[in-house]
């Protein structure tokens, strides 16, 4: 459109998308808030007894207390004679709450929400990104920059309108765990760190309430259902945290969309079998997922530890020592999902990606080695740019060896100066650990570009991908 | 002794990336009965690439390894006294986190 003669920019569409997306969602909200008023007057679809003339019959509501529109909506599970009325009236009563509304957390609400649970929570304090779209499918392109937990919950009411959906736009932490939790019949751990985990199972033993643990990265996926009816917990598994360099992330180590994908859908059906009442929920057992070999594999782990620290019988954890227990300082990571940032090197051993760019500009002879592992160095690099990953750096220190030799060959007769040596990766911590070993093994001038190719991507060159 | 060894969660990226290992182990000595204990010095020094303490730590394996011998967590069977059988399938997991 160009209504005034004034050329319209795509930033003008963004900006009336946006406005008018709003307003759709504060709509959305109260449509769904007067549905939930709607139904409390025994039904949604205007069949209710005040449009209707003739005088409606007291209604007995056989065993579960299901209104004619659930009966109806909820159909395909009542006609289940292993499910049926007694376990969907189960699900209406009971309260679950999801903490984290990413991979595994989006398709696990949507089945929460869709199948009848009574209340869903959400725990979330993220903002939707571009590059969660691919695994995270309950948000939409619409939400890029909005509070997760309302891009989940607007989901949710749009497919159940009759679900209590309760937000929570805030971090889990020790300070409001125990009064988040306490209002949840079953908890869903679909967070994506170790300190959460190990804070998520302790909060569910202080309060005993079951957990749905899920977990997954790369082509990889797995399943188990903690603290329920005696079962063990996270830490009757696993009582020492593992090494923070042996907890990868799906940020750094990638992840196939669909994987989580299925674990999410898995926690909701086990979520579904405990509030139901139905069948054998995965206690006591495992469940892991091989994508690439399309394996499923239910494995039997150990029960309950009386060694536990949490809920073994001699250490009963109390609240007041939930709340006080430092979970980062326990696993030594942190609970935000905010990358690492080493400091290793002394200042006048890094430059900044600006400083790279005008030494660079200027014709300074250098050799730029990109330590990042090949498959990454292949989705983008900068020109001139050599990739050494940092695993093989130590048998290909000659070929580092012979490039500051070829620079040294073209450079101008005036310039006394030796070919520089800088070092580079995705956010500045691998290049740091390669310039300390350049230094150990003799290249005293490495340096390297603070903050990676990230940095380059801000500060330099914004049209530059980051990943 | 012919056995089944997996790598999984990523342990998989300490033995060249390969998942799946049909290995011959031999007890200690003569007349004695091959146990988990020696099966992972075995591993260790035959099948482990880089990084021995991203699978180790001391004579067990690091914290977050799960172990299981025949789909079965070893500590329902001994851990580093459980003693193998020929076939058996000894899968070395390790726990994910990501979401
Ligand atoms: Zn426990």
């Amino acid at each position: 459109m160009d209504s005034n003669g004034v050329a319209e920019t795509p930033a003008d569409i963004r900006r009336e998308i946006a406005s008018l997306e709003k307003v759709k969602a504060e709509i959305d909200h109260r449509i769904s808030a007067l549905r939930v008023r709607l139904t409390s007057y025994g039904s949604v679809n205007g069949n209710e007894v005040a449009n209707s003339s003739a005088p409606r019959p007291e209604q007995t509501l056989l065993s579960g207390q299901l209104s004619p529109d659930m009966i109806y909506r909820y159909s395909r599970h009542l006609l289940l004679p292993s499910f049926g009325v007694e376990a969907q009236a189960n699900l209406l009563k009971c309260s679950v709450l999801v903490i984290g509304a990413g991979g595994l957390g989006s398709p696990a609400l949507l089945y929460l929400a869709a199948c009848g649970i009574g209340c869903v929570g959400i725990v979330d304090h993220d903002v939707v990104e571009l590059n969660n779209l691919h695994r995270q499918i309950i948000h939409t392109e619409a939400y890029i920059g909005r509070s997760k937990v309302e891009s989940a919950a607007a989901a949710c009411r749009a497919i159940n309108s009759s679900v209590q959906i309760v937000e929570h736009r805030e971090a889990f932490r020790t300070s409001n765990a125990l009064e988040i939790v306490r209002k949840y019949d079953i908890v869903v751990d679909a967070t994506d760190n170790v300190p959460s985990r190990y804070m998520i199972s302790d909060c569910c033993v202080v309060l005993g309430k079951p957990l749905i643990s899920g977990a997954a990265l790369g082509l990889e996926g797995q399943l188990t259902v903690y603290n329920y009816k005696g079962g063990p917990c996270y830490r009757c598994l696993f009582p020492t945290p593992p090494p923070t360099t042996a907890c990868q992330r799906c940020a750094d180590s990638g992840v196939l969309g669909v994987v989580p994908g299925v674990i999410g859908c898995l926690q909701a059906l086990e979520a579904i079998k405990v509030a139901g009442a139905v069948g054998e929920p995965l206690s006591g057992r495992m469940l892991l997922l091989d994508a690439l070999s399309a394996r499923i594999r239910v494995v039997k782990i150990r029960g309950r530890s009386p060694q536990c620290e949490a809920c073994g019988e001699n250490a009963k954890l109390t609240e007041e020592q939930f709340c006080n227990f430092d979970y980062e300082k326990f696993t030594q990571s942190p609970l935000s999902t905010s990358p690492l940032k080493l400091h290793l090197l002394p200042s006048e051993a890094r430059i900044t990606s600006k400083e790279y760019n005008e030494r660079n500009l200027k014709g300074e002879a250098h050799v730029l080695v990109d330590v990042r592992p090949s498959h990454h160095y292949k989705i983008i690099s900068l020109p001139k740019s050599m990739n050494i990953p940092l695993a093989s750096l130590e048998a290909r220190l000659s070929e580092v060896s012979a490039a500051l030799a070829r620079e040294e060959g073209h450079k101008k007769d005036d310039d006394n100066q030796s070919a520089s040596l800088y070092v580079i990766c995705r956010r500045g911590n691998d290049s740091q650990r390669a310039v300390q070993y350049l230094h150990k093994m003799g290249f005293a001038s490495a340096k390297d570009i603070i903050g990676g190719l990230e940095s380059w991507a801000h500060d330099v060159d914004p049209s530059f991908p980051t990943y | 002794m012919q056995l089944t060894l997996e790598f999984g969660g990523g342990l998989e990226l300490l033995c060249d990336s390969v998942k799946i290992h049909n290995v011959n182990v031999e007890p200690q000595a003569e007349g004695k009965k091959l146990t988990m204990k020696h099966l992972l010095s075995w591993v260790r020094t035959n099948l482990i690439k880089e990084r021995p303490e991203m699978f180790m730590k001391g004579d067990t394996v690091r914290p977050g390894v799960l172990v299981l011998v025949n789909d079965c967590d070893w500590e329902l069977s001994g851990q580093l006294e459980t003693v193998l059988e020929e076939k058996d399938a000894v899968v070395f997991i390790s726990t994910l986190h990501g979401g």
